[in-house]
């Protein structure tokens, strides 16, 4: 690894005013900054722990009735926490999904949202979810909701001494259900061929009254499937208009042949996974009503 | 630029100096002499260096020495009481889920993580908490098979160190 300084902030300012300075990395759980420097895949003069910054570990109900994640809370923290799994259960166990448990122990949803891997497990619910991240910079605090934070592989819309300091998540309706799926060759420790997020909210009358389906790992970016989620819309929610949402949703996705699957597989996978995902977050939201 | 690393390892606190670059495995080894916990793949996909920060399970080489300033760390030194094994340790060696024995620091602090966690594990929670942790020789069977006789011992009275 080349030299670098390692600085341990308590306090966003002073984080950001660290950032400003060239060559600075954040680091939060470091399970891919760490393995990159040492792979001389990436560079640091200063590494940036912000894992001392109170308001970048937290997990706190809003005054909205959402929730505030600080982007350097762990996974295994989110799991931890019993409020949080009560009523954004789904989105955790995406974030479970994620390495191995010591990788949870350290990783962040901060993380994955910033390294901007088109396989982010824990991305498609964030977005399906309406999640908004808050970021800190020189300039001030400004927000952009986690649909517009991936530009690129790799790459997120963050300004030089840009940070995201948490994410927003909505406060969820009496009606609403949410799910992810993914396939992987192995059951543990892979990365996604395809994921498929999906969120949905009922009407009374038993329609769907608003649904959101995010791909993972089928274009450069989590793909938001816009002609799906206007097709559901208004309508009941009956097994033939889960199958023609899926196929929509398939033929929305952008894949690309590698060495995980072929663009046509994944179009298949996208597919067969959105089908199960709706389903299952319909189940959740019947489920959610019937507690309520 | 180096600094001092104060932290509690195995129960005692322990100083020393690391580089920025300094991983917490290249701490415990070259630092503290603590080379019991095994570098494997280096880059968090293997476990074989698996130690416990604050009770929760990590890769040590994908941690820096510095971000374990204040931590308490748990090393496979620091499992056994005295010259009595832990219940997860004998119960490898009773039912063979030790071949050439490099993973196994690592898999003996993932199942110590698990049963602190859960005392009653079915094979599936057995398999997941292991599952960052890589055997090359095992094929896992009589590890899965050695947790569960560790776990009923530990649900025994008395039977939990």
């Amino acid at each position: 690894m080349q030299p670098f300084a390692y600085e341990r902030p308590r306090r966003v300012e002073d984080a950001t005013a660290l950032l400003m300075q060239r060559g600075a990395r954040v680091l939060a759980g470091g399970t891919d900054l760490i393995a990159q420097l040492k792979e001389g895949r990436r560079t640091a003069s200063i590494v940036v722990d912000v894992k001392a910054i109170p308001e970048m570990v937290a997990i706190a109900r809003g005054p909205d009735g959402g929730w505030r994640i600080g982007a350097a809370a762990s996974i295994r923290a989110l799991g931890g926490h019993a409020g949080l799994m009560a009523e954004h259960g789904a989105l955790v166990q995406s974030a479970r999904l994620i390495g191995s448990l010591q990788i949870q122990s350290r990783a962040t949803l901060g993380g994955n949202v910033c390294n901007a891997a088109p396989s982010a497990d824990a991305v498609p619910l964030l977005v399906a979810l309406g999640a908004t991240g808050e970021i800190a910079g020189p300039g001030g605090r400004r927000t952009l909701p986690v649909e517009d934070m991936a530009q690129s592989p790799g790459r997120v819309s963050l300004a030089p001494g840009e940070i995201l300091v948490s994410i927003h998540l909505p406060a969820r309706g009496t009606r609403s259900g949410a799910y992810y799926l993914r396939f992987t060759p192995r059951r543990e420790m892979d990365i996604a061929i395809a994921g498929s997020g999906v969120s949905v909210t009922m009407a009374a009358d038993g329609t769907i009254a608003d649904a959101r389906i995010v791909l993972a790992s089928v274009g450069p970016t989590p793909v938001r499937c816009r002609a799906a989620e206007a097709f559901l819309a208004g309508r009941a929610a009956d097994d033939q208009t889960i199958r023609d949402a899926a196929r929509m949703a398939a033929g929305e996705a952008k894949p690309i042949s590698d060495t995980r699957g072929s663009a046509d597989y994944r179009r298949h996978l996208a597919d067969v996974l959105t089908r199960r995902a709706l389903s299952a977050a319909l189940m959740d939201a019947e489920q959610r009503k019937a507690a309520a | 630029m180096t600094s001092i690393v104060r932290s509690e390892v195995n129960g005692e606190a322990r100083d020393g100096i690391a580089d920025p670059r300094d991983t917490l495995l290249v701490y415990l080894r070259d630092r503290l002499g603590l080379t019991g916990t095994k570098e494997g793949c280096s880059n968090g996909n293997c476990g074989t260096c698996t130690v416990l920060m604050n009770g929760a399970p990590v890769c040590a080489c994908l941690v820096l020495a510095q971000e374990a300033d204040g931590a308490r760390i748990t090393t496979i030194e620091g499992v056994a009481d005295g010259n009595t094994l832990h219940p997860v340790q004998a119960a490898l060696i009773e039912h063979g889920g030790t071949q050439c024995g490099f993973c196994t620091p690592g898999i003996v602090l993932s199942a110590i993580s698990l049963l602190g966690e859960n005392l009653s594990p079915d094979e599936h929670e057995i398999r997941h908490a292991i599952a960052g942790n890589i055997c090359r020789c095992t094929g896992y069977d009589k590890i899965v098979h050695a947790i569960a006789v560790a776990a009923e011992r530990m649900r025994a009275p008395g039977g939990t160190p």
